[in-house]
């Protein structure tokens, strides 16, 4: 059982270290990176206690998914990046925050399950997993695909461009007197009635891109 | 028990060995190769046009679509992993017949489609 703890205690330093590395990177997308190293360690964390199946949801899911997910949203929103350095005023604060939540957790799991000795870990295997899914929670299965395709649905209709809808040109464009708005025509109603010009946001009607 | 430990034994030995050889290799060609730095060796092209602006920039926004696709179906993949450890376990005196365990999936998976069917129809897979 010692070769177990010695893996344990490598995974956990180096979970921990992704985590530190997460915190202190200077580069949004480099700390999106260790967040991605810091939640396959947590997932390496499952596999020495045991828990296969959820090591794998952890890989799956959090590596796979929302690692992607914070990535696409940081290089969509936060543009030009790696220019300015990340420098958070409440640096003291967040410590003393952090710090305080994880002498609390360790104490209170510390007191309840300080004396609790386990000899062998064991679980369910992913076949148990299986057999569960299939032979009693049908239904909720089955239900859970039409939950992400009503999912999927919903993302398609927020994101989805309009017809002649261009959605690439972002910045306000000056529309001279006389000019028809062209492809505007489902836009919101232009304010172009008469005064010398009105600027007209290109492109944003429409909640095309939401 | 040993047989879990044991099997994802060999699996991290693995990934320890392939990250050991990528260690390897490059010190290896670190302490091999000649050292002469110059500053035109680190611009983006020897020879050519100059590079302009950075390469840090935006991503368009329809890139999203796909990240939020890909996602779903991660999570449906998810389920695929115990229907495809049990399915070949299936017979006749289980408690599951593969035919329900088949039809079951077969269910999942097409109410799915439905969803990639939808998005192809209303052009979101396109990019024009």
């Amino acid at each position: 059982m010692t070769g177990l703890d010695v893996v344990f205690v490598l995974v956990g330093l180096l979970t921990a270290a992704g985590a530190v590395l997460t915190v202190t990177s200077k580069n949004l997308v480099h700390a999106a990176l260790a967040l991605a190293v810091t939640l396959a360690g947590i997932a390496g964390v499952f596999l020495v206690l045991h828990a296969d199946f959820l090591a794998l949801v952890q890989l799956v899911v959090y590596v796979g998914a929302v690692a992607v997910l914070f990535l696409f949203g940081l290089m969509l929103t936060r543009a030009p990046i790696g220019r300015e350095a990340l420098d958070s005023q409440n640096r003291g604060l967040a410590l003393a925050v952090s710090g305080g939540l994880f002498v609390v957790l360790s104490t209170l799991i510390v007191l309840a399950f300080g004396d609790v000795r386990v000899d062998a870990m064991t679980g369910p295997g992913i076949d148990v997993i299986g057999i569960a899914i299939f032979a009693v929670w049908v239904l909720p299965f089955e239900l859970l695909s039409m939950l992400l395709l009503a999912a999927l649905i919903g993302a398609i209709v927020l994101a989805r461009r309009e017809d002649g809808e261009s959605g690439e040109e972002a910045e306000v464009t000056r529309i001279e007197v006389g000019d028809p708005p062209i492809n505007e025509s489902d836009g919101p109603p232009a304010e172009v009635a008469g005064d010398g010009q009105a600027e007209l946001p290109a492109g944003s009607g429409g909640g095309g891109q939401a | 028990m040993t047989s879990f430990y044991a099997q994802y034994g060999t699996f991290a030995v693995l990934v320890v060995v392939g990250c050991a050889l990528y260690a390897v290799i490059m010190l290896a060609s670190r302490i091999m190769r000649p050292t002469v730095p110059s500053p035109q060796k680190l611009t983006t092209y020897e020879c050519g046009v100059e590079a302009v602006g950075s390469g840090w920039s935006q991503t368009n926004i329809r890139y999203y679509i796909f990240a939020f696709l890909f996602v779903i179906f991660d999570v449906e993949a998810i389920f695929l992993f115990p229907w495809a450890v049990i399915v070949s376990d299936l017979d006749a005196t289980t408690a599951i017949s593969p035919t329900f365990a088949i039809v079951a999936m077969f269910l999942f998976v097409l109410t799915l489609l439905e969803g990639l069917a939808y998005a192809w129809k209303k052009g979101v897979l396109k990019w024009d």
